[in-house]
């Protein structure tokens, strides 16, 4: 198996309402990822695009073949991944083994999405189709339900108070809308929040309220992908990807014997480890799934980050900033930062390779000497996929 | 190889306040709702079985934003609950006023009965719902 590095990022605005379509938000990134890479449209053999809700957002289809004749990339062959919202981390994960194997040398991977073009009755019902239609819909489950039965669960399992928990939750909210303000590309990049506002917030579902969930949002986010001969004709600051992983969920009463953990992760990640040769120790910055803040905690233990019950201390103790022992989500998060589900992974990956580059330091954001990240996507109730990225191996 | 329980059968079932899973004749695993495998040692040698519907409520959060076209049921209690028989199970519980619902649910001993979720333009029909009531 060949070595594989990512050698250009291109990554839109997040926003509620964009102007432009799912396709034009694809290429506008895609564009900037070609040209950080100094590849030309001819150059790039194979596209694989995340993409969830163009369906029933834009009433579009099959949007990777247009994407790629709209880009230039004529007639190449060109592949949707859809995994609720690991859709695009999926599709790097496929990518990556493409180009592993030989098959191809370059390859353009991303996603797009443009949730908020459904209005949020719409987007509620679409995103609950990440959840089993037959057995778990009809009682009414939502993306919100899903962690809040996690959280009150989590809350009696591991026996902390609801008041503490609580506590912890509204914190990792403040800090992802912190870090948001520092991020250019952040749907809530004016928008710092308090610990007092998360908790006032009107409820979704308890004990979750408004500030502990994401947003909807639109964008897109690419990649190149290239192989290491290919790479280092290309950049002089390659980042490779030296682990993935992947696991699948049951719907979410079959998860019994595991909840709140999400077993599918802890293989995923396991994977990722096992096949970079590291483990979680090893990890200079983090952007995991933080579709709700209870997912933070959760998804924080399941990545081996804090013992299981003890994941909001991590961010009680200021370890989850950006000089802490596990800088998580500098990026604002999918919470401050937005999430446009197709687009997710792609996002949080070009993050992590612009974080290893070192190319943060003028949006004050730089963690310092970071050269090991790692990705983290959960899609719908239990598709996980997780990536390590390295510089300097 | 042809489902020993299809969910038209389950549902069937359902609408009748009867509960039915699967159990298997190699672990005695009970699985519900039915899937073609047994869910813990994924043996395809199951014969189906008529659960009690009876259980402890392991968590449950008030829904106050619903689904496009479900708006009118909020608020709603969503419940997992562990049956008797092994398996964990999504209802709802209508037993209480959404807005008391608290940690305090959590292990009380529930008897399912059913409602109907008659189905969007999404949905391939209507879907009986497990639909619980305290026990205790």
């Amino acid at each position: 198996m060949r070595k594989v590095a990512i050698v250009g990022t291109g990554h839109t605005d997040f926003m509620s309402d964009a102007p432009k379509t799912e396709v034009e938000m694809f290429c506008e990134a895609g564009t900037e990822a070609m040209q950080e890479a100094s590849v030309v449209p001819k150059d790039i053999q194979a596209l694989y695009c995340g993409n969830v809700f163009g369906d029933f957002a834009e009433g579009q289809g099959m949007i990777q073949s247009y994407i790629a004749n709209e880009l230039g990339c004529h007639h190449v062959p060109a592949t949707r991944f859809e995994g609720a919202c690991a859709s695009a981390t999926l599709a790097i994960r496929d990518a990556f083994m493409w180009v592993a194997s030989g098959f191809y040398d370059v390859v353009l991977v991303g996603g797009t999405e443009k949730a908020t073009a459904m209005g949020t009755p719409l987007a509620t019902r679409t995103f609950a189709m990440g959840s089993d239609a037959k057995y778990e819909f009809p009682a009414g489950i939502t993306f919100p339900a899903y962690f809040a039965l996690l959280a009150n669960l989590y809350a009696y399992k591991y026996e902390v108070a609801m008041e503490r928990l609580r506590e912890q939750m509204s914190m990792i909210s403040v800090q992802s809308h912190f870090y948001g303000t520092k991020n250019p590309h952040a749907q809530f990049k004016h928008k710092e929040i308090t610990m007092d506002q998360v908790s006032k917030g009107f409820v979704v579902a308890s004990p979750l309220r408004l500030l502990d969930c994401c947003p909807f949002s639109d964008g897109a986010a690419v990649l190149v992908l290239a192989s290491e001969e290919k790479a280092k004709q290309l950049t002089d600051k390659p980042v490779y990807i030296t682990g993935i992983g992947q696991a699948s969920s049951p719907k979410m009463s079959a998860q019994a014997p595991f909840l709140p953990r999400i077993r599918a992760r802890e293989l995923s990640v396991k994977q990722a480890y096992d096949m970079a040769g590291i483990g979680p120790e090893d990890i200079d910055l983090c952007e995991l799934h933080d579709c709700f803040s209870i997912a933070s905690i959760i998804a924080a233990e399941n990545m081996g980050f804090a013992e299981n019950g003890k994941g909001g201390e991590l961010w009680e103790k200021g370890e989850t900033k950006i000089d802490g022992k596990i800088p998580i989500n500098i990026s604002g998060g999918l919470k401050a930062k937005g999430h446009p589900i197709g687009a997710t992974g792609a996002s949080q990956t070009c993050e992590v390779v612009r974080q290893l580059r070192g190319d943060m330091a003028a949006e004050g954001r730089q963690v310092e000497g970071a050269k090991t990240g790692l990705v983290d996507t959960l899609g719908g109730d239990g598709i996980i996929s997780n990536l390590i990225l390295q510089t300097g191996v | 190889m042809e489902y020993k329980l299809s969910f038209k059968e389950y549902h069937k079932a359902l609408m009748k306040n009867k509960l039915m899973g699967l159990k298997c004749k190699e672990c005695g695993t009970v699985t519900c709702p039915p899937q073609m495998s047994c869910s813990s040692c994924t043996g395809f040698d199951l014969d189906v079985t008529e659960l009690s519907g009876k259980g402890k409520i392991t968590t449950y959060t008030t829904v106050y934003v619903a689904a496009e076209g479900r708006e009118s049921e909020a608020p709603y209690i969503i419940v997992l609950v562990e049956l008797e028989e092994g398996p964990w199970i999504m209802g709802n519980l209508y037993d209480l006023d959404p807005s008391r619902a608290s940690l305090d649910l959590i292990g009380r001993p529930v008897q399912m009965g059913t409602r109907i979720f008659p189905g969007d333009k999404y949905s391939d029909g209507p879907a009986a719902r497990p639909a619980f009531r305290f026990a205790d």
